[in-house]
C-alpha cells in the first residue's frame, strides 16, 4: 500500500469531523454559502474539500460512485482505507464524486414515496466557485442567492421532482457549497 | 413579593447521594458481591443479559446490583453499556442441534434419541417458601452422572424426515440488525425474532397468553425446549477458518402448530421458534407462540385483528428499555403544553357559557 | 470504560446521523429514519435531541438546554452536564451567548440569529399518529400528501368546541408540502418556526430525525373562517412585566391565588437586568436568585 493512502486523513478525527460536518450543515442549510474547510490530503484529482466530505459522510453503509476522472487506484485506495466505503455504479450510489460533465445524473437514486431520503447526494468537483451566475430561491435563502452553477436546466428538473431528488454538494479546492432539492435555481 | 425556585443542580446531586445510600441500605448487613449475585440470581442475570441482548453474566450481575435488583434498570445500563462497545464482526450461527444439554424436554413424543432430561426445573416443585432457606441456603450433595455422549437431534427433524413440518428457508444472508438500522415494516422474520428475544417477558408473555386463550389461537404443541451450553464460532479472515471464541447458554423453544395445506398442497405442521440468551424458558416459549402467530401472512392464515398478529403493535411495543422510557417521561415537567390546555379550556368554557346564558336570555 | 468519545457517540453513529440530518434539511418537514442508538439517558427524555446534539456539536461551541423555557429544571441541568462531561463544550444560559441550544417544549423569546442552531427534543414526531396509529398508513399518507384526516379532526374540534382544541404540537404545514409535528411547544411559538437560524428535530425512541432550514416558509394548519391564533395567558409577567412572553401559571396559596411569570427564564432575567420590574416582582440584584 502506497504512502499516499494512509496519509491525509483527518489528524484528529472526531473533532476535525465534527467541524467539517458543521460546514457541511451549514452550506445545506444555506444554498448559495460558501464555507472554508480543511483536514483532508486526498490524491488527485480529488479536491481538498472533496475529501472533507468523504471523510465526514462515507463509511461502510455509504456506497460511493466515482465518474471516470475520479476512478483512480489511489482515489479508490484513499477512499477504502480512511472510509470503508464501498464502491458502486450509478444506481447503486448514496454519494456520487467527480466533474459534472461526467456524472450520470439520471442514474442515481432519487428516492421513493414512502423514503425520499433515499437519494444520492452528488459531490460535484468545480473549476470555479463563486457567488454570481445563477439566483437561488426557497429554503435556507432569506430573499435571494446567487451561485455559479455548471447550468441552470438540470437542477430545474431536480427541483420539480420535489419531495424526490439529488441534493449537490460543490467542491473547489478547499471550499464547498450546498444545492439541495429545494432550490429553485432561476 | 416572589422569589423564582433554583436549584436543580443541586437537586441533582443529592438525589443521587441519597440513592447510593439507599442501594447500599443497611451497612450492618454485609454487601452482595457481583459473584453473589451471578450466582444465586443466575435467573435475574439471564433475564439482563437475554433483554440487554449482551451475553456477559459478570455485568448484568452489576447492573442488577447497582440498580437494586430492578431488572428494568439493569437491562437499561446493559444496553447502554453495549451501544458504546465496537463491532469485530459477526459469529457463524450456533448450532444448537450440538448442544450439550442441560433440560431437554418434548410435549409431542413420550421418548426420543438423546431422551426426555427435566434438568434443573421448577416445574414439580410445590411452591411451598422453604424457611430452611432463610437460615441456612448451603446446598445439599446432589448425585451426579457423567455427561451423555449421545446425539440429541432436534425433534423437527424427524417431523421433517416425514415431511410433516413445513421446511424454512435457508440462506447466508447477513440478518438484519435492528440495534443499527431504523425498523421498517413489514419487518423480515429474522429481524422480528430479534426484537422479541430482546422484548420485555412480561410483554411477550401476555401477548403469548392471548394466543392461547383465542386471540389468535394457533393450538402449538412444545416440540422441544432445550436449554444448554453452545460453542460460539467465529470466521477469522487472517487464518481462513473459524475458531471457537467462547461457549453460551441459550433456552430454544420450537412449537408445533396447526397444519394447514390445500387441494394442490398436502397438510403440513407449522413452527414457532424461540432462542433466548441464558436460562429463560418461560420467555422462549413465549416467543415461539408470538413469533407464530406473527406469521400468518407468510402461512396464508386470515388476520382475526388479534393483538399478536400485529406486527406493528407487538415489535413497536414490545422493548421495555423504550416502553419504561416513555412511560416515565410524563414524570418530566409538562408546565408549558399543560399551561396551553388550560389557557385553551378556559376559554372554551368561557364561550360555553357565553352561549348557554345568550340562550336562556333568548 | 470512562473514556468515551468526543460528544458520547462514536464516530460512525454521528456520521449516520449526521447523513440524516443532511437529507432532513434538503427535503424540509419530512422525517428521516435513523438508527437511534441507545443512550445513558431514558427514551422520551430527550434521547433524540442528544443524539442531534451530539453530531452537531464542535468543541468550539457554546451549549445552551432549557426545558419548558428554563435553564435550570433538572432535565435539562442532566443534559448540560452530560455535554459538559462529554464533549467539553462551554455553556450558557443566555439565549444570545449559545450556538447550538437544545430545548424541550419551548422556542426562546429573543429571535435566533442565522449563526445559531436549535435541536428540538420531540416525543412523537408524526403529526398524525394520534389519528392513525399505524404508521405503515401514516407514511403512505405523507407519500401522497393526503392529509385530510388532519382537517377532518380540526373541523370537528370547531363543531365540537367552536374553536379548534390543539393548544400545543400544533402542526404546521413546511414548504407546502409536509405536514410537521413541532414538538410539543405551545402554539404560541409556532409562529416563531419561521427563523433566522437552522432548526432540527430529533425523536430517539421513533427513531426520527427532521429540520428546517432558515427562512423556510413553515404555516400552522387552520381555515379561513378559523384562523391560527398563537395565545397566551392573558397577563403580564409579574417578575418582570413582561407583555408579550409565554407564561407560566403558579399557585402561591390555598386559596387560589396565582401568579404568572415568563416560562424562559432567560428572558427574565434580561429584562430584570435592564431595569423591569413586574406586579409582584423586586428589582433585580444580582444574587438574588
Amino acid at each position: 500500500m502506497q504512502a499516499q493512502t494512509l496519509e491525509g486523513g483527518f489528524a484528529n478525527l472526531p473533532v476535525d469531523a465534527s467541524h467539517a460536518f458543521r460546514a457541511v450543515m451549514t452550506a445545506m442549510a444555506r444554498p448559495g454559502d460558501i464555507a472554508r474547510v480543511q483536514g483532508a490530503h486526498p490524491p488527485s484529482p480529488m479536491s481538498m474539500a472533496a475529501g472533507v466530505v468523504v471523510l465526514t459522510l462515507c463509511d461502510p453503509e455509504t456506497p460511493v460512485f466515482l465518474a471516470a476522472s475520479h476512478d483512480t487506484p489511489q482515489v479508490r485506495d484513499w477512499i477504502t482505507f480512511h472510509t470503508g466505503a464501498p464502491f458502486t455504479d450509478a444506481r447503486g450510489a448514496m454519494f456520487a464524486l467527480g466533474a459534472w460533465d461526467e456524472l450520470p445524473l439520471s442514474d442515481f437514486p432519487i428516492g421513493t414515496a414512502q423514503y425520499p431520503d433515499r437519494s444520492a447526494t452528488v459531490i460535484v468537483e468545480s473549476r470555479t466557485l463563486s457567488n454570481d451566475d445563477a439566483i437561488l430561491r426557497g429554503p435556507g435563502i432569506k430573499d435571494k442567492a446567487t451561485l455559479s452553477l455548471p447550468e441552470t436546466q438540470r437542477f430545474q428538473t431536480n427541483a420539480a421532482l420535489f419531495p424526490l431528488g439529488l441534493d449537490f454538494i460543490f467542491t473547489c479546492g478547499d471550499r464547498l457549497a450546498a444545492l439541495p432539492r429545494t432550490t429553485r435555481v432561476g | 413579593m416572589y422569589v423564582a425556585v433554583k436549584g436543580g443542580e443541586r437537586a441533582i446531586d443529592n438525589a443521587h447521594a441519597w440513592l447510593a445510600d439507599e442501594r447500599r441500605g443497611d451497612t450492618a448487613i454485609p454487601e452482595l458481591s457481583v459473584a453473589q449475585i451471578r450466582e444465586q440470581m443466575a435467573l435475574a442475570v439471564n433475564r439482563v443479559m437475554a433483554e440487554g441482548s449482551l451475553y456477559d453474566p459478570d455485568l448484568a450481575a452489576l447492573a442488577i446490583k447497582q440498580a437494586r435488583g430492578d431488572l428494568i434498570e439493569a437491562i437499561f445500563l446493559i444496553r447502554a453499556y453495549r451501544t458504546t462497545l465496537p463491532r469485530f464482526g459477526g459469529s457463524n450461527p450456533i448450532e444448537t442441534e450440538d448442544m450439550a444439554c442441560d433440560r431437554r424436554v418434548s410435549a409431542t413424543f413420550k421418548d426420543a434419541p438423546g431422551g426426555q432430561v427435566l434438568g434443573p426445573t421448577f416445574d414439580y416443585t410445590h411452591r411451598l417458601l422453604d424457611f430452611k432457606l432463610a437460615a441456612d441456603g448451603e446446598g445439599a450433595d446432589v448425585p451426579t452422572a457423567a455427561p451423555s455422549d449421545a446425539a440429541t437431534p432436534h425433534i423437527m427433524s424427524f417431523l421433517d424426515r416425514e415431511g410433516l413440518i413445513q421446511t424454512e428457508p435457508t440462506g447466508d444472508a447477513v440478518p438484519d440488525d435492528l440495534t443499527r438500522t431504523p425498523l421498517e415494516l413489514p419487518a423480515s422474520r429474522a429481524l422480528r425474532l430479534q426484537s422479541l428475544t430482546r422484548g420485555d417477558e412480561g410483554f411477550l408473555l401476555g401477548m403469548a397468553y392471548s394466543t392461547q386463550r383465542g386471540y389468535a389461537r394457533n393450538h402449538a404443541f412444545v416440540a422441544e425446549l432445550r436449554i444448554g451450553t453452545v460453542a460460539v464460532e467465529m470466521e477469522i479472515p487472517e487464518l481462513g477458518f473459524a475458531i471457537e471464541i467462547g461457549e453460551i447458554t441459550v433456552t430454544e423453544c420450537e412449537t408445533v402448530n396447526q397444519f394447514q395445506g390445500s387441494k394442490t398442497q398436502p397438510p403440513q405442521f407449522t413452527r414457532g421458534y424461540g432462542l433466548v440468551f441464558g436460562m429463560t424458558e418461560r420467555k422462549a416459549i413465549s416467543m415461539a407462540l408470538v413469533d407464530r402467530a406473527l406469521r400468518w401472512k407468510e402461512l396464508g392464515e386470515d388476520n382475526l385483528g388479534a393483538p399478536a398478529q400485529d406486527e406493528e403493535f407487538v415489535l413497536y411495543h414490545g422493548d421495555n428499555i423504550q416502553a419504561t422510557g416513555f412511560l416515565e417521561h410524563i414524570k418530566l415537567p409538562h408546565y408549558v403544553d399543560f399551561q396551553s390546555e388550560l389557557e385553551l379550556i378556559r376559554k372554551l368554557r368561557r364561550e360555553a357559557h357565553d352561549n348557554i346564558s345568550r340562550e336562556a336570555a333568548e | 470504560m470512562s473514556d468515551y468519545n468526543f460528544a458520547y457517540l462514536d464516530e460512525q453513529t454521528k456520521r449516520m446521523i449526521r447523513r440524516a440530518i443532511l437529507k432532513g434539511l434538503a427535503i424540509p418537514g419530512y422525517q428521516v429514519p435513523f438508527a437511534s442508538r441507545e443512550m445513558p439517558m431514558p427514551y422520551g427524555w430527550g434521547t433524540g435531541g442528544v443524539q442531534v446534539s451530539a453530531a452537531v456539536l464542535t468543541p468550539d461551541d457554546t451549549f445552551k438546554v432549557i426545558d419548558q423555557g428554563a435553564d435550570d429544571t433538572t432535565n435539562a441541568v442532566s443534559i448540560r452536564r452530560f455535554f459538559q462531561k462529554t464533549a467539553g463544550v462551554a455553556v450558557t444560559e443566555a439565549t444570545s451567548q449559545a450556538s447550538v441550544i437544545q430545548t424541550r417544549h419551548r422556542i426562546p423569546e429573543e429571535a435566533l440569529r442565522d449563526d445559531q442552531i436549535i435541536v428540538y427534543q420531540v416525543p412523537i414526531p408524526e403529526p398524525l399518529r394520534f389519528l392513525e396509529p399505524s404508521e405503515v398508513e401514516t407514511r403512505k399518507m405523507h407519500a401522497l400528501e393526503e392529509y385530510g384526516l388532519m382537517h377532518v379532526k380540526l373541523y370537528e374540534d370547531i363543531s365540537q368546541h367552536g374553536d379548534i382544541a390543539t393548544a400545543y404540537a400544533y402542526p404546521v404545514k413546511v414548504e407546502g408540502r409536509y405536514v410537521m409535528d413541532p414538538s410539543p411547544i405551545p402554539k404560541f411559538d409556532n409562529p416563531k418556526l419561521e427563523m433566522s437560524g437552522i432548526q432540527l428535530f430529533g425523536a430517539g425512541r421513533e427513531q426520527r430525525i427532521y429540520a428546517i432550514p432558515p427562512y423556510t416558509k413553515v404555516v400552522s394548519l387552520d381555515f379561513d373562517d378559523y384562523p391560527f391564533q398563537p395565545t397566551k395567558a392573558d397577563h403580564a409577567c409579574d417578575l418582570c412585566g413582561a407583555p408579550d412572553s409565554y407564561l407560566d401559571e403558579l399557585i402561591v396559596d390555598d386559596v387560589g391565588g396565582r401568579m404568572f411569570m415568563c416560562s424562559d427564564t432567560d428572558y427574565c432575567a434580561t429584562r430584570r437586568k435592564q431595569g423591569h420590574v413586574g406586579a409582584q416582582g423586586m428589582p433585580y440584584e444580582e444574587d438574588a436568585a
